[in-house]
């Protein structure tokens, strides 16, 4: 059977009008809905932090107050953690894929899909306004009582827009829950499901469970504001610490929300372009669960120098190092995974390797954080930034470009420029190494962070870092380009392009309203690139075989 | 597809198993919500436990005590609403659902009188109302009564939707898809249980505990 054939009855054919678009309930025209607006607010959210990486660049003041430096990290914070990384790749390659590649029609609510983006955008309205009206100056982490007694911006505002947001997250992670637990193809059993699939149920229970505990932290901090009751305010009462534990109980299980998709999507890119089933298949299904598990346990490491008790310290502090084993296992049966492949370097290779290198480094400075003497030297220091943007922008944005990559001729039918792919991922690897590796020197040598001025002795590695945002940002612009106009111009994709294993690739590219023409039937483990005639030849998948 | 809501699923059984699986996962998230709010309670409680004490006995047992039966009465008529629906028959169904939504609202009016009450006496720290407190340690019995506020204005909260959503339930009754009445009423049977439970705790923990 030719691809072509089947492209008349592809999703993006049914209908093209804005309602078509608006009013759809097909979950890969969701995904779309989603791409569109989590690319603009990625960079808007970039816009603030070149904002802040050109004020950086000289010791002085002399770009922006420090009102309006505040306001610009708070910004950048909030816009990229709530309303980009937390739902990027989910909404996303989640919703696109989750379906296509359990072998389902569709997610079990195709309509609280399409309202979980409604509600999304209603949130981003209240984020947006606060922007517009002068945005927000407490950090991304509204503590209070800054957030309730002092900040003069639009707090309120912006936790409303967080709080509305949250159910939109809630609500994909109860359509990602219940589609993983009732739609699963025939002979699709729970250890033949690919990794991706693991780790958006994994990143679903967390979504389910710890977003509620934001939700009540938010409501309590805008109680607090509007209506005057005292819940964080000492003189009323109330107890500041106390928001700080509720934060990071969601929060920190958050981190794992922007991190474990991006451990699924490399899941799927290492074996295909190795050509070797995933090392250690059960390890690294099951390591997603117990990172979901264990990060709902370590809050309390983000508090090392709040004041609470040592005991309380020396505890998270010892389960901190536990996260690391579950997310070691992943390393190593990647790594293994790599030995004695077949390997190529394509795009999604590129960026799942460049993941594997910087989610290493990144984790490994999580475990000097995670010590308590070295954390109170270097606690709100550029060390803990440099840390968490290697998980969170070398780690999750990487992985989501691999994805993007690797599935785009899924998405969208057309190939993109493979030599352009390449430049740009290379690009983006070294910008973003010359960005956030001076900033753990800057931490180690005592740069606290949110600062706008600095002593000069720091001007060195600022200029460093100030001119690797340049380069990170061509990088991340240099997609936007080529992608976009491979949308118009590119090659036709046929149906399996990586000559990949996984369910969504034995469906046209773009795959038709419903998924598959035939529903299927499965007889295999997930990455079968081992079996007779898969290593080396094309993939043929078994639909085809049964045609015959 | 077959008479079920969502294409994704084949059939209405199967269907129905979804749907009432979501309302559980809903529900554990639900519970994350109230978790945190009942720990910043009981946190607090360990702490200031002689403010909380004194400031507890402010609140009207006997209206507590009313709404407690109250709820736990329309917990009956939903239970009864679900057996009736098992049994397809679907008049006293919509009656069982009216009472209980009918329960519901005389619990908001009644904890409305009670809030009516506390504002009037001054035990309302919100709206920049004026507090008046005579008892021991009115700093930390104002966050007793901040805290009383936030949570069971929430619960009210999570009571409207409840009875906004049977009330249109039961207007949509005839337009609706009847192959999923059943699933309907179990799925908002749930969540009406889950509400009345939140509140079986909330009452001794604020009223109970500390006498």
């Amino acid at each position: 059977m030719s691809t072509e054939a089947l492209r008349p009855s592809s999703y993006l054919g049914e209908g093209a009008g804005p309602a078509a678009w608006l009013l759809t309930t097909d979950h890969k025209r969701v995904a779309w809905l989603y791409l569109v607006s989590l690319t603009a607010f990625f960079f808007l959210g970039g816009a603030f932090a070149v904002l802040m990486r050109v004020e950086l660049a000289t010791p002085a003041g002399d770009l922006v107050s420090d009102d309006t430096y505040n306001r610009l990290f708070s910004l950048h914070g909030i816009i990229m953690v709530w309303f980009f990384l937390v739902p990027s790749i989910p909404a996303t390659l989640g919703n696109f894929l989750l379906p296509l590649m359990i072998g389902a029609r569709d997610l079990a609510f195709p309509r609280l899909n399409l309202a979980s983006w409604y509600v999304f955008i209603l949130g981003s309205a209240f984020a947006l306004a606060s922007v517009l009206a002068g945005g927000v100056d407490t950090g991304w982490t509204f503590y209070t009582p800054l957030s309730t007694l002092y900040a003069n911006g639009f707090v309120s505002m912006a936790a409303l827009g967080v709080f509305i947001v949250g159910f939109s997250t809630i609500m994909t992670g109860i359509n990602f829950i219940v589609t993983i637990h009732t739609l699963r193809a025939p002979g699709l059993t729970w250890f033949r499901l690919p990794i991706f699939v693991w780790t958006m149920y994994a990143t679903a229970l967390v979504m389910v469970l710890a977003t509620p505990v934001l939700a009540a932290s938010l409501i309590l901090i805008v109680l607090e504001r509007l209506f005057g009751i005292g819940i964080f305010n000492p003189a009323l009462g109330g107890d500041p610490l106390l928001f700080q534990h509720l934060f990071w109980f969601y929060s920190h299980p958050a981190v794992y929300i922007m991190i474990l998709p991006g451990m699924g999507v490399v899941s799927e890119v290492l074996p295909c372009f190795s050509r070797r089933p995933l090392f250690g298949y059960k390890a690294v299904a099951l390591s997603s669960m117990a990172i979901a598990v264990f990060g709902f346990l370590v809050w309390g490491h983000h508090m090392f120098v709040s004041g609470q008790s040592a005991y309380a310290g020396v505890l998270f502090s010892f389960l901190s190092f536990c996260v690391a084993i579950p997310s070691a296992i992943k390393v190593f049966n990647w790594s293994l995974t790599l030995r004695k492949g077949e390997i190529t370097f394509e795009t999604p290779m590129l960026y799942a390797l460049f993941f594997l290198a910087l989610f290493t480094f990144g984790g490994l400075a999580g475990l000097f954080l995670a010590a308590l003497a070295i954390d109170v030297h270097v606690h709100d220091t550029y060390f803990v930034v440099a840390h968490f943007h290697y998980i969170m922008v070398g780690g999750m944005v990487t992985a989501y470009m691999a994805g993007l990559h690797f599935w785009w001729p899924k998405l969208t039918g057309r190939m993109y420029s493979e030599t352009w792919g390449r430049i740009a991922a290379t690009v983006t690897f070294l910008g973003f190494n010359l960005t956030f590796f001076p900033q753990f020197v800057l931490g180690f040598l005592g740069m606290p962070r949110r600062y706008h001025t600095y002593p000069p002795e720091f001007q060195f590695w600022h200029i460093l870092s100030s001119a690797g945002a340049v380069v990170l940002a061509v990088g991340y612009l240099m997609p936007l380009l080529y992608l976009g106009w491979s949308l118009f111009r590119g090659a036709r994709a046929p149906a399996n392009p990586w000559r990949a294993t996984g369910l969504e690739w034995q469906t046209a590219s773009p795959p038709p309203p419903h998924n598959f023409e035939t529903m299927p039937v499965v007889t295999r483990p997930a990455y079968a690139y081992d079996m007779k005639g898969l290593k080396h030849e094309r993939f043929s998948p078994h639909r085809e075989e049964a045609a015959q | 597809m077959s008479g079920t809501e969502s294409v994704a699923f084949d059939t209405p059984q199967r269907e129905r198993r979804g749907d009432n699986f979501a309302m559980w996962v809903f529900i554990a998230s639900e519970a994350m919500l109230f978790g945190a709010i009942f720990l910043v309670f009981l946190v607090a409680h360990i702490d200031f436990g002689r403010a909380f004490a004194g400031a507890s006995k402010h609140l009207s047992l006997p209206l507590g005590t009313f709404n407690t039966v109250l709820l736990i009465t329309s917990s009956f008529t939903m239970a009864l609403a679900h057996m009736l629906a098992l049994q397809r028959r679907w008049r006293a169904t919509v009656w069982a659902l009216l009472a209980t939504s009918a329960l519901g609202v005389c619990f908001l009016v009644v904890k409305g009188i009670e809030y009516g009450k506390e504002i009037q006496e001054g035990l309302a720290p919100l709206l920049g109302l004026p507090f008046r407190y005579s008892g021991p340690d009115p700093v930390h019995a104002e966050f007793f009564f901040g805290l009383y506020f936030a949570m069971t204005s929430l619960h009210a909260l999570h009571l409207i939707g409840g009875i906004v959503v049977i009330t249109g339930m039961i207007a949509l009754w005839r337009t609706a898809n009847p192959a999923s009445r059943l699933g309907r009423v179990v799925a908002v049977g749930l969540y009406w249980h889950f509400v009345d439970i939140i509140w079986v705790f909330m009452f001794p923990v604020l009223y109970l505990i500390n006498r």
